[in-house]
């Protein structure tokens, strides 16, 4: 019997059941119900199932080349990725320098921008309708995956081991290959699951950059069921996505158990050093210049377009911010719509940070906590189409009609969040020794109190940086929140005014659109500062 | 910050967010909610001048283009999210009707609509504005070329207007899908001929029509890189340059496709009456003259004035539009995107 | 009183302890002397109630224990690792012990005061733990066993990865602590010099079993079995009788003559004294001898051998 066990049995069951129950019944009334409901309305039509239009998407030509599409250009954006954002990776987890905690905030700021802006911003870049525009733009979101995820690995790498191998013969490339590859190799194999992931679902890059011609499961799930209400073939393509987000989720679940196994992991302060050398200098350098360049030009386009007015720069734009649209009865001014997106986050990081840091124990603590684990990771894969339109017809009765309440916004978000929460949360609690709990025990300590004195002041810190990345994720979402709050029309999110403002016309709205975009960004960015701070610093990849 | 602090501190927050976000509809006169597209827009002092006449307060719901707010209004038939559904157009009419979601309801004021636009005998929708569908033009892009105009929509295929032309894809866009339904009477060539023609004379096709009018079109757009653009029969006023003169703009002879909008009291209201009334208000004359300058659309009340600009500048055509039964539309509509689609786009 | 009686424990295939006995008296000190994996650890976290039983009986004063749970047992447990709360400051650490059995609060900081002071860390209240040196760690670990005043403690490793001075001066501050407390300790290490000098009993440990207990001056002049022999440091040869033999290696002196005789093999120089290793004339086996003073012998030399007859015991098994 192994002694996470033994520890486990001291525990009582009604807290288990809590800690199960709660995320369980959040996962199940407000994701599994919804999108069930819709599926169930698209493949049985007539109360019988009909699993027939499931075949047709790899029967259909052109279905069949739209799942071919988008596995390949999420195959393609992940290679994309992953080569530009490893230098990048090795730069933050190897050097110390001024700013390091500054940089890599700022890497994970594109992260949680709304795809709308994004795609904008590389419009206004002049990227034309390409896959090549697409890609960069995924490359661009996910960077700081990459980063945080294969960074958060390498830094704890003990150099030794790549030290070793030099001394024993192997050149300095040979020795990477060799040695610190295969050990990174989990963080790798889990950071291109997860860029992967969103690359396959990705929707308003696609929408914007993609052009007519190119399709995704995900855009053509918004066209069959959205446009032309053809539920089945949109549910059918729903199916098609979930099984493969299921098994890209496994996939990842998988190599996230290997990656805290057998490796020989030191502190983050040995390992880090002093760019001394030039050649450190020099990479250093040449890598920070052109991540900045990466991500920060299309950040800059957008700031610099917010201050471009037609009477040369100036704050023209963000006056405008506090308007309503002149004469329109539709808009909410820009400034409303920050103080909406704040308070939905903020009601986003109470929903997702109780839920989620319960599924977290949960899942720290049982072997039945994987399956809870990856329950609660589906909702990052599922079209934002099918979670609103389930939304739309399964809440709308009784105490249940959410349509037209404020909570069905943050209720989506948090969808979104928890499992970023859980990401977060539970390596942090899996680092708690065992010992630990056991000294408590012996010194007295009741399971219960074991659980208030050890476990929860050890993860409330990793639950800091899951609640600033909930409030992030909040703030930046967009699809879902459009979907779930058709029937909310005066009190929409910033990503949402920004979206409407981008579909008016007028050059005014556009740089209205960008200043809002600007002030997201800036937000944002002090969420990630805020998760930097508060990181803990010894474990945790995310 | 230990961890019941947080918690407490995010309750608190919790509540403050409740008390701020949440609905304070305390004595407050009724209020229907209006679903409607995205393109909807009306003058506030129209609206209020509503309200104060008749205490009835409107809330607007935007659900995205006319085609996907039928959707959504089928979907959420049973419990509708609002009293009255405005903008479903003949394209997508028979779905709507044939989905049962609306009641019928006369309007008196139907008395100065032409009964040629009273599509439903049942009056289940009233007929508000006329959005004709036509391909538009960049006059000075075509003088400076020294080019001839297109003469009518098969010439678009023809090698003087290779690369000139943008289209929206018809399966997400309502203009796109007006212009694909009038490419279905083009005489003697089929519909698919002239597709396949046109692909092959490289035409643009773009998602959304503000895309394509937006960013493409050359009478609007810096960058724009087509002088012809698949647009609306009153898009000409929107390119009138603020200090007058002629617009940039025309439209094409012949290319039309009639589209008029309907309104309908949603069944399973609950303020019949108020939605009646505000169906009763989309007829009135003050609403018919204030939308073209808010829409750009044509007012289908008999006597309505347009402004200067659309009398200048956008004529509805003479000759009758192009049109196709509603029904006809319903039963092929999909298969026809999907016949569509596969010649232009894969 | 504490009686261990016949407990098991495994772990999947292996048996960590195999039916042990051992008894602790209620002011005793007993030291758990073996090398790592003897199972000294997995008896400690036994007594604590870390570690099920697959057999035998823990009872306190007559009382068995089976059904009581780790935080009712009254031990205090030092681990090897001291396992200090990292989220805590020294006062923290100390005091959790004390608020888990709710004591008044200035109760608590008097308690934590004397016990710092005690450990010799006073001042550290609110020092992080994660600052405080190795030994400072130890010291720390230590007070928050001794904290809630238990009436058994339970020592692992108590002086483990200290340098040889810091032990040694440790061991002492140890033994005048134990005196001065008068509880009941039981202490595992595999050092012979901390076993002997703080232990009122000494037990040597293998493979989950006691080989030998007794009083250190007992275990280390008659060790019962070739185990504990080879384990104390003596030699185990054939040579001398029909029976096997341990010689303690400072019981044998070099002369020119003598019956027995050897060569030199290999020597080194160890502080105080030199080891010599000597081949036996006329068997394989090889005498390993600690010559004080003179320098010995070079290698390959031949030498006599004279073995003090205290310094030898027959062995029975």
């Amino acid at each position: 019997m192994d002694r996470h066990r033994v520890a486990l049995r001291l525990r009582g069951g009604a807290g288990r059941i809590l800690l199960f129950g709660l995320p369980l019944a959040y996962f199940g009334l407000f994701f599994a119900y919804p999108v069930g409901s819709i599926l169930g309305r698209g493949l049985w039509p007539g109360g019988d199932l009909d699993l027939s239009p499931v075949g047709d998407v790899f029967g259909r030509d052109d279905l069949r080349g739209v799942l071919w599409f988008t596995v390949w250009q999420a195959a393609v954006s992940t290679l994309l990725t992953l080569v530009l954002a490893m230098p990048a990776a090795y730069v933050i987890a190897r050097y110390r320098f001024r700013g390091r905690t500054l940089a890599r905030a700022l890497m994970t700021v594109p992260f949680v921008l709304p795809s709308v802006l994004v795609a904008s911003a590389f419009r206004a870049l002049g990227f034309e309708e390409s896959l090549l525009a697409v890609l960069l733009a995924h490359a661009f979101f996910n960077y700081a995956v990459v980063v945080r995820v294969v960074g958060g690995l390498w830094t704890h790498l003990d150099p030794r081991q790549e030290e070793a191998a030099r001394v024993l013969g192997a050149g300095p490339l040979r020795a990477f290959m060799q040695v610190t590859l295969p050990a990174l190799r989990p963080a790798i194999a889990a950071a291109a699951s997860i860029v992967y992931l969103f690359s396959f679902t990705s929707i308003g890059v696609i929408l914007i950059l993609g052009g007519s011609r190119r399709a995704t499961l995900e855009t053509e799930i918004y066209r069959y069921s959205f446009n032309l209400l053809d539920l089945r073939t949109g549910a059918a393509l729903s199916i098609v996505q979930l099984l493969a987000v299921i098994a890209l989720l496994t996939v990842m679940w998988w190599f996230g158990r290997r990656h805290c196994a057998a490796l020989s992991l030191a502190s983050a302060n040995e390992i880090t050093r002093r760019p001394t050398t030039r050649a450190d200098r020099t990479i250093v350098a040449v890598v920070l210049a052109s991540t900045a360049i990466f991500l920060a030009v299309p950040l800059m386009v957008l700031v610099v377009r917010s201050f471009d007015t037609p009477d040369g720069l100036g704050l023209d734009f963000y006056r405008g911010l506090g308007d309503v649209h002149a004469g329109s009865v539709l808009f909410v001014s820009p400034l409303e719509a920050i103080r909406n997106s704040v308070l939905y986050a903020l009601a986003t990081v109470g929903i997702a940070v109780v839920v989620g840091g319960a599924a977290a124990f949960a899942i720290a603590r049982s072997r039945l906590g994987a399956a809870l684990d990856l329950a609660l990771a589906l909702p990052l894969g599922v079209s934002a189409v099918t979670v609103g339109f389930g939304f739309l017809i399964s809440f709308d009765e009784g105490i249940l009609d959410l349509r037209a309440s404020w909570a069905i916004v943050p209720i989506a978000h948090a969808l979104i969040a928890i499992p970023f929460v859980v990401f977060v949360v539970v390596p942090v609690l899996q680092s708690v020794d065992p010992r630990m709990r056991q000294a408590a025990a012996v010194l007295g300590a009741s399971p219960r109190a074991v659980w208030r004195e050890i476990d929860l002041p050890i993860a409330s810190r990793g639950m800091l940086v899951a609640a600033g990345f909930a409030f992030a994720v909040s703030l930046g979402e967009f699809g879902a929140t459009a979907f779930v709050s058709v029937a909310r029309p005066d009190s929409p999110t910033l990503p949402v005014v920004i979206f409407r403002l981008l579909g008016t016309q007028g050059a005014e709205n556009f740089g209205v659109a960008m200043a809002a975009g600007a002030i997201l960004m800036i937000l944002a960015t002090a969420a990630v500062l805020a998760i930097e701070r508060v990181r803990v610093g010894e474990v945790g990849t995310f | 910050m230990n961890l019941r602090r947080l918690i407490v501190v995010l309750c608190a927050l919790l509540l403050s967010g409740a008390w701020l976000v949440g609905p304070s509809h305390a004595d407050e006169p009724v209020t229907i909610t209006l679903v409607t597209h995205d393109s909807f827009n009306a003058s506030k002092s129209v609206l209020r001048a509503f309200k104060q006449d008749t205490d009835i307060r409107v809330k607007v719901l935007r659900g995205g283009d006319a085609g996907q707010v039928v959707n959504q209004a089928i979907l959420t038939k049973d419990h509708p999210l609002g009293d009255v559904l405005y903008g479903v157009d003949n394209t997508f009419l028979s779905r709507a009707l044939d989905h049962g979601i609306f009641e019928p309801y006369e309007s008196p004021e139907l008395a100065f609509v032409p009964s040629s636009h009273q599509l439903d005998d049942r009056h289940r929708v009233t007929p508000i504005d006329r959005a004709d569908v036509c391909v538009n033009y960049d006059t000075q892009w075509f003088a400076e070329h020294n080019i001839d105009p297109p003469g009518g929509i098969t010439s678009l295929s023809e090698d003087a207007y290779r690369g000139l032309t943008v289209v929206e894809n018809p399966a997400t866009s309502s203009p796109g899908l007006a212009f694909m339904l009038a490419t279905r009477s083009l005489g003697a060539m089929d519909w698919r001929t002239f597709w396949t023609a046109l692909r092959e004379n490289d035409v643009a096709v773009v998602d959304g029509w503000e895309q394509a009018w937006y960013e493409r079109f050359t009478a609007v757009s810096e960058n724009g890189d087509r002088p012809i653009v698949v647009s609306y029969a009153s898009s000409p006023v929107a390119t009138v340059p603020e200090d007058g003169g002629p617009a940039r703009a025309a439209v094409l002879d012949g290319t039309c496709f009639e589209q008029i909008e309907f309104a309908g009291v949603l069944k399973g209201t609950e303020h019949r009456k108020a939605a009646r009334q505000f169906v009763d208000f989309l007829l009135s004359e003050e609403f018919q003259e204030d939308m073209p300058e808010q829409m750009y659309v044509f007012p289908v009340r008999e006597g309505a004035e347009l402004p200067q600009l659309f009398v200048e500048h956008a004529d509805l055509p003479t000759q009758p539009g192009l049109s196709i039964p509603p029904e006809a539309i319903e039963k092929s509509r999909e298969k026809w995107i999907r016949q569509w689609t596969a010649i232009v786009l894969r | 009183m504490l009686d261990v009686r016949g407990i098991t424990v495994h772990f999947g295939d292996t048996v960590a302890l195999d039916a042990l006995d051992l008894s602790v008296g209620d002011d005793e000190v007993v030291c758990m002397l073996g090398a790592s994996g003897s199972g000294k650890s997995t008896l400690l976290r036994a007594i604590a109630g870390l570690e099920p039983l697959a057999a035998g009986t823990i009872a306190r004063d007559g009382v068995d224990l089976a059904t009581t749970p780790p935080h009712r047992r009254d031990v205090g447990l030092m681990f090897q690792d001291h396992s200090l709360f990292p989220h805590r400051d020294v006062r923290g650490n100390v005091a959790f012990g004390l608020r888990m059995r709710r004591l008044p609060r200035d109760e608590i900081e008097a308690r934590v005061h004397e016990v710092l002071e005690m450990v010799g860390l006073s001042g550290y209240e609110h020092r992080g733990v994660r600052q405080l040196s190795g030994g400072e760690q130890q010291r720390v670990a230590l007070a928050r066993a001794l904290a809630p005043a238990p009436s058994l403690l339970l020592l692992d490793e108590p002086l483990g990865a200290l340098d040889r001075a810091l032990r040694e001066e440790l061991t002492v501050e140890l033994k005048m602590l134990f005196d001065r407390l008068q509880i009941a300790v039981l202490l595992v290490t595999h050092d012979h010099d901390e076993a002997f000098a703080l232990g009122d009993r000494v037990a040597v440990m293998h493979r989950g079993r006691v080989e030998q207990v007794g009083p250190p001056a007992d275990v280390w002049r008659r060790p019962e079995s070739e185990l504990v022999a080879r384990f104390l440091g003596w030699n185990v040869t054939y040579a001398l009788g029909s029976k096997p033999s341990a010689v303690r290696p400072d019981a044998v002196t070099l002369t020119a003559d003598g019956s027995l005789r050897g060569t030199v093999v290999s020597r080194a120089f160890r502080r105080d004294h030199f080891r010599v290793l000597i081949e036996l004339e006329g068997s394989r086996d090889a005498l390993d001898v600690s010559i004080r003073g003179a320098e010995p012998p070079a290698v390959g030399t031949q030498v006599g051998l004279v073995i003090d007859p205290d310094g030898v015991v027959e062995l029975d098994r």
